[in-house]
């Protein structure tokens, strides 16, 4: 865990001391709409169809178990006993009331969780991957870097205002899991040919009204240069950036607009008189970053010790949920746990205040006090060690959080859609719910494989549906619902954007052109290990085009 | 960005205003005595554009108690009762067509 400072408890506490006077001024009619809105979106307030929603930033996904149970306390005593986890690690809350917002404001501080850069047009929330510091595939933990990233960029005046939103993500390992192709930059720790650790530098990626896959624009970034080098971006983007046209304005219709060698000799001529200064990183700055990184002190274990093989072996069930939720940990004797926040029926990445005072206790008690969130909505615990398991596996299973479907085709991503969002056109969370119900045979689930269903219920893609290896997209048609269905997107280290089958489906028909799809797919398929994506790259769209449309 | 007061209302059938309260954001409507309601059955029903603009002006000018006011259609049904006129406004009205998983 990254243990707060007092420069950092300090900015916390008086950003939620200012937010309560600026409430106070906007209940007492102090100051307007107009004059409030952007007071309370730069604090992560959105006013949604029924009710306030607040968005609170995970920064890197990393929380304490005492950060969730004042997740769950916030839940129980400003909302309705629920929160939802999002595709960029944070938390919203759908039901808060605007007048109770400053005593939670308050009740977050002390926990050190806030909503700054969870709205606006400013760097939002850095993102990571939610196994940084123990993927056994990793080169290094990335949340340092984004740590680093996250205390230049938080109320940076320079950046507070750019022409819209701005979304990094950092990753270190071999496969991408924190989707960094389709951030506004991605950032990549990787060898070079010396044996030196640096980034590669992507930019322009993101999805919404137009998507694009984001490109490379410094294979080699040293380390020491990351911070000049992202400001250059900025700046850069800050300058030419588009303000004009809101569906324009995003740093990927730059990088598009003006190409990526030329967008890249835009950052150099703005890098080059920077990357010597005072951005240019001290090697002692960075180990006080790391420094306040708290690491477990594990224990001298072994693999697959006699308690894991005994469960393994007698119990089917819980071997199960092992092979499909459990992965390899960086320390010998311990592993990572994903909790599938995807139950049957359930709203993806939603968790009970009592569900999250729960999973805080087993953090405590199996994972050294450590939770995290991953973008595609569920939660882990990342450091419990292999014969604590199976008691796990029975705590999780008691609390709904045990389902064995991660990576597989229930486990959707899903934006909240019109059942909360005002700028949504369609529903998504019943979608994903009616999914899970057709797919909720796990053998048949294992017998496919890796299969990710993403859902957004409007362009704005918070589902993610073009890098859903099947996307699901939203749209209203003469007041109905109605579907656009892609194939064959995906997000990690080989991202591709999906390709439209066909005309839109009606809402009713969704779950029944996916299980056709499926059922196309299975045929389709030469071996039971080829999974949907690579069945799609060797025969195309056409046969599932065919499939679905054939009798509607 | 042009307010909507200055949007030339287009009216094809029946309407009233809605807004978010500003304490808790709950849905609310203009009523005919100028007040807010969260009951749409007292909200006033409009037909024309300069009725309509007329009501938005002043669930406008009161921008302590109501946020983004704006102009929704309605309907009725068999029995005369006020219906919302699309599924926005009647997820607005009657909540999340989804079981809530909080619920104690």
């Amino acid at each position: 865990m990254y243990l707060y400072d007092d420069l950092d408890r300090t900015l916390v506490t008086e950003r939620a001391a200012e937010f309560r006077d600026q409430v106070a001024r906007r209940l007492s009619g102090e100051l307007t709409e107009d004059e409030f809105k952007p007071l309370r979106l730069m604090n992560g307030i959105y006013l949604q169809l029924h009710a306030y929603m607040l968005r609170i930033a995970i920064p890197y996904g990393s929380l304490s178990s005492d950060q969730m149970r004042t997740l769950a306390h916030v839940a129980r005593r400003y909302d309705r006993n629920y929160g939802h986890f999002t595709t960029r690690q944070n938390i919203q809350f759908n039901w808060i009331k605007l007048a109770e917002l400053p005593d939670a404001m308050d009740d977050l501080a002390r926990a050190g969780l806030h909503g700054m850069q969870t709205s606006g047009n400013c760097v939002r929330n850095i993102t990571t991957d939610q196994w940084a510091g123990v993927a056994p595939d990793e080169i290094e933990d990335p949340r340092v870097w984004a740590e680093i990233l996250r205390q230049h960029l938080t109320l940076h005046p320079e950046f507070s205002f750019l022409p819209r939103k701005f979304k990094i993500a950092v990753t270190a390992a071999a496969h991408d899991r924190a989707a960094i192709r389709v951030h506004d930059i991605g950032l990549r720790l990787h060898r070079n040919g010396a044996g030196e650790v640096g980034f590669e530098v992507v930019v322009g990626g993101g999805l919404g009204r137009t998507p694009f896959i984001g490109k490379t624009i410094k294979p080699f970034l040293p380390k020491r240069d990351v911070l000049s080098y992202v400001e250059a971006v900025l700046r850069t983007y800050n300058q030419f950036g588009r303000r004009d046209n809101i569906y324009k304005a995003r740093i990927k219709i730059l990088v598009h607009d003006l190409g990526a060698e030329a967008f890249a000799k835009e950052v150099d001529a703005e890098w080059q008189p920077i990357k010597d200064g005072p951005l240019a990183l001290d090697p002692a700055v960075v180990a006080a970053v790391a420094g306040h990184f708290r690491y477990p002190g594990y224990e001298t274990l072994s693999d697959n010790p006699p308690e894991l093989a005994k469960a393994r072996a007698s119990d089917r069930r819980f071997g199960t949920w092992f092979a499909n939720s459990v992965t390899n940990h960086k320390a010998p004797g311990y592993a990572i746990v994903t909790l599938s926040l995807k139950p049957e029926g359930g709203p993806p990445g939603d968790a009970t205040a009592e569900q999250m005072d729960a999973i805080a206790d087993l953090a405590d008690r199996y994972s050294f006090g450590e939770i995290r969130v991953g973008h595609e909505q569920n939660l882990v615990l990342p450091h419990v060690a292999q014969r604590d398991l199976p008691a796990v596996w029975r705590a999780l299973e008691a609390l709904g959080l045990a389902t064995p479907n991660i990576g597989l085709v229930s486990d959707i991503i899903a934006c909240p859609g019109l059942d909360y969002c005002s700028l949504a056109n369609t529903r998504s969370i019943p979608v994903a719910q009616e999914l899970t119900r057709r797919f909720r045979d796990l053998d048949l689930a294992q017998s496919l494989g890796r299969l990710h269903i993403n859902i957004s219920g409007c362009i704005n893609a918070c589902g993610h549906h073009h890098v859903g290896h099947i996307g699901l997209l939203g749209v209203e048609k003469n007041g109905e619902e109605v579907f656009q269905v892609t194939i064959g997107g995906q997000a990690d280290e080989n991202a591709v954007l999906g390709t439209l089958i066909g005309p839109a489906v009606p809402y009713a028909q969704v779950a029944d052109v996916v299980e056709d799809i499926v059922e196309a797919y299975l045929e389709l398929r030469t071996r039971p290990d080829e999974i949907f994506l690579e069945t799609v790259k060797r025969v195309g769209v056409e046969p599932f085009r065919e499939r679905v449309y054939a009798t509607r | 960005m042009t307010s909507p007061l200055q949007q030339k209302l287009r009216i094809t059938g029946p309407v009233v205003v809605t807004a978010n309260r500003l304490g808790d954001g709950a849905v609310i409507y203009r009523t005919d005595g100028g007040q807010w309601s969260t009951r749409l059955e007292q909200a006033a029903v409009v037909t024309t554009a300069a009725a309509a603009t007329t009501l938005l002006a002043g669930a406008t000018a009161d921008d302590i108690t109501a946020v983004g006011a704006y102009v929704a259609p309605v309907r009725q049904d068999a029995d005369g009762a006020l219906q919302p006129g699309n599924l926005r406004e009647a997820i607005r009205h009657a909540g999340p067509t989804i079981a809530l998983p909080g619920v104690i």
